[in-house]
């Protein structure tokens, strides 16, 4: 892994100008991701915040190759681009050694893109597929996804008088790709960039299917000034909301343990989508949060042979 | 040269699909496409072509991967029927709208609900604005050679459109009929070796693919597409001569079959169109002024041309083998009738619907059809209704759902 002043000095895969929230750390996501790979790289990518804010024709923010193709098909997508390497490769068209990686929200991959991931990945195909997480359908107008929090507002989840916010925990989709037995699988944030780094490292290294779930909060749905995003992408491992931890072929390993595990209203206080929360006939959903993260994250401790 | 053998329109596919050897088959399994990528994984598995085989999870990710593929500058084909067919739909627009030469056999199949795995053409009909060309064969001779035409007419440089070569499932995906195939060498000299003009995989120049247009671009970006339809007009003129040269078989937009002095003309595509031959040939001995016009090409369609044959002609009768649901008649009929407004004589047009869900078609349907013909000539006047060829009157009452 290079340091702070190699990355700076490194060319930029993806540029300046497109137009990207003030803040975005989706998109600090995809960038640092592609400083993180050796190789020349071929990227596909799902429709949502990323591709729209960074592809408008004439212009693109985009120094290598790109595809988008819809919302639920990156993977298959690039699951095609692959086989086409190995054809060209194979009949001598193509020597250069490149990797394929494929982008995703978390929209176009927990929920719309699933199936098309998990036949990807079973069939092995040789690409590094990252899930820049952000909770939420936001390229629509920031609607839940299943991978919003229990409790958070969203456009399609708003406090009202009998419900209030998301209802539903959110789903485990690292656990889900590590049931594909992929030789690497992981969860970081963009927070914990170094982490994070190492884990894309480490990822793009191998010849096989390969999977990152990267939490990368997003200042317009999660609702917090511009510059507080690392802070909030950090805190969610200081409360165990979203371990960092990594699995070869299921074999699950801790990259950072919190000194002392903050409580998860640390995290949502943060953030204006749970605001509602905190008016004090709604702390109950604040201690059944709390109530479900201890459970994975016990569950997770002995998975990783830790003491809980 | 040639060899003449025995095959099924699927293995006649399989066997053109050989000798393409694209660099990547993308497939899912639906019946009657099945036995096709049975027969290509054989060649795959004995290793007889070169293809990367690419076993997805669903159509919609074959014709995603299809499109990754030919984006990546591989010459990349899948195949499907029906309810694939209509999995595949939003990605058919995006590989028409990323002009990418992608080769499709389609076997028509009826479309869900309710449940059924016979012929007609729903599926490839209802697909028909998708910016897909649509060729369509009468029998397995004919599959094999417009899935060979068709890598042209793609790949050619103006055109760059993907093609649906449709077939009839069962009547000509499972039937044995005696085809006439290239050699290896004279085929693979025809289709040629692939110079794609998109290259993902050249990281030397990078390109951006599936960007986003706003209003100020994409509307150029679509007549540009509706251009290479125009385009493809010629080309497939162009491929078709250049095919008969190899083999003495010729082809065009359509057929014209005993259309010299027609004054009455069945349209209709498919392997409906050996029947209607057969009718033809007998009302003819009979002395009767009657033709047949198979159509081969639907994307584009040949309004100009057909309007031309069919001039002379005083009624015809369209032969649809699907519905459009509300209109005033099927697909096929809405094309005809319009290339046909601009007559100085009018031409009276009828529109049957026949053969949903594998119904079979009979001589007697069609000499019926003949029939009518002469009777509307006779009034001078069409009733616009659409005929429902062959379906059971005391039926049309039967309960949707079974009532235990
Ligand atoms: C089949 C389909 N359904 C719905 C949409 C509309 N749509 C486009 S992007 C998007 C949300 C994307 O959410 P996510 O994947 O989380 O990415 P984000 O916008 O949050 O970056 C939706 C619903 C679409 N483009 N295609
Ligand atoms: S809405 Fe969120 S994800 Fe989208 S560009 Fe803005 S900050 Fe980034
Ligand atoms: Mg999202």
């Amino acid at each position: 892994m290079s340091g702070l002043r190699e990355y700076m000095a490194q060319e930029e895969r993806i540029t300046g100008g497109h137009r990207a929230c003030t803040g975005c750390l989706p998109m600090v996501s995809l960038k640092q991701a592609l400083m993180n790979i050796k190789d020349p790289v071929v990227v596909g990518i799902a429709t949502g915040c990323m591709e729209v804010v960074s592809t408008i024709y004439p212009y693109t923010a985009w120094n290598v190759p790109l595809i988008h193709n819809a919302f639920e098909n990156a993977a298959a997508t690039v699951s095609g681009v692959e086989a086409a390497y190995n054809a060209l490769r194979r009949k001598g068209k193509i020597a250069k050694k490149i990797k394929l990686v494929a982008f995703g929200g978390d929209g176009g991959t927990y929920d719309i893109g699933l199936q098309s991931l998990s036949g990807a990945m079973e069939r092995g195909h040789n690409m590094l597929y990252i899930c820049y997480n952000n909770e939420g359908y936001m390229n629509t107008g920031i609607q839940r996804s299943s991978a919003t929090t229990m409790g958070a507002w969203t456009s399609t989840s708003p406090d009202g008088a009998v419900k209030l916010g998301k209802q539903q925990l959110q789903k485990n989709l690292t656990e889900i790709m590590i049931a594909h037995d992929l030789p690497y699988a992981a969860q970081a944030d963009i927070g914990h960039w170094k982490d994070y780094m190492k884990k894309v490292e480490k990822a793009a290294a191998i010849d096989g299917p390969t999977f990152i779930n990267v939490l990368s909060p997003c200042t317009l749905g999660w609702k917090f000034p511009a510059e507080d995003g690392m802070s909030i992408a950090q805190m969610a491992a200081e409360t165990c909301i979203w371990p960092l931890y990594e699995a070869e072929h299921g074999y699950r390993k801790l990259t950072y343990k919190p000194r002392e595990k903050k409580p998860v209203r640390e995290w949502l206080k943060m953030q204006g989508r749970f605001r509602h929360l905190f008016r004090t006939e709604h702390e109950p959903m604040i201690e059944e949060l709390q109530r479900q993260v201890d459970r994975r994250w016990d569950l997770l401790l002995r998975l990783c042979g830790e003491t809980p | 040269m040639g060899k003449r053998v025995a095959m099924t329109g699927n293995d006649a596919a399989a066997e053109a699909m050989r000798q393409i050897d694209p660099d990547v088959v993308a497939a899912y399994p639906i019946t009657p496409q099945t036995e096709l990528m049975h027969k290509f994984a054989e060649y795959v598995a004995d290793g007889k072509v070169s293809t990367e085989f690419v076993l997805v999870e669903s159509e919609h990710s074959a014709m995603s991967a299809t499109v990754g593929a030919s984006t990546a500058g591989a010459r990349a084909m899948t195949a499907t029927s029906s309810q694939g067919l209509a999995l595949m739909f939003e990605i058919l627009h995006i590989a028409s709208g990323l002009r990418l030469p992608i080769v499709m056999p389609m076997v028509n199949r009826a479309l869900s609900a309710p449940l059924n795995i016979h012929c007609d053409h729903s599926d490839s009909m209802s697909c028909r604005d998708t910016g897909w060309l649509q060729l369509y064969a009468e029998n397995t001779q004919e599959v094999y050679d417009n899935i060979l035409m068709a890598v042209r007419i793609a790949e050619h440089p103006e055109v760059l459109l993907p093609v649906m070569i449709c077939y009839d499932g069962f009547i000509i995906s499972h039937t044995m009929e005696a085809v006439e195939i290239l050699d290896d060498e004279t085929a693979k000299r025809f289709v040629g070796e692939y110079q794609p003009k998109l290259q993902l995989l050249d990281v030397e120049r990078p390109v951006t693919v599936g960007a986003l247009y706003l209003p100020d671009h994409y509307f150029e970006a679509k007549v540009q597409q509706a251009r290479a339809h125009q385009t493809a007009f010629t080309v497939i003129q162009e491929i078709a001569q250049e095919f008969t040269k190899l083999c003495g078989r010729s082809y065009d937009y359509f057929e014209s079959y005993r259309m010299e002095d027609a004054e009455r003309a069945i349209i209709v595509l498919g392997s409906a169109a050996g029947t209607a031959k057969e009718v033809v040939d007998r009302l003819r001995s009979a002395g009767e002024r009657v033709g047949l016009i198979k159509l081969r090409v639907f994307r584009p369609f040949p309004h100009h041309e057909l309007a031309k044959a069919l001039g002379r002609t005083r009624a015809v009768a369209v032969l649809d083998r699907s519905i459009a649901f509300g209109s005033i008649g099927g697909p096929v009929y809405l094309e005809v009738r319009s290339a046909l407004l601009d007559q100085r004589e009018r031409v009276l047009v009828l529109n049957y619907v026949y053969g949903l869900g594998g119904r079979d078609i009979f001589c007697e349907d069609i000499g019926s059809v003949y029939e009518d013909l002469r009777r509307v000539i006779e009034m001078g006047s069409t009733e616009t209704e659409t005929i429902y060829l062959g379906v059971r009157q005391e039926k049309l009452e039967q309960p949707v759902h079974i009532e235990v």
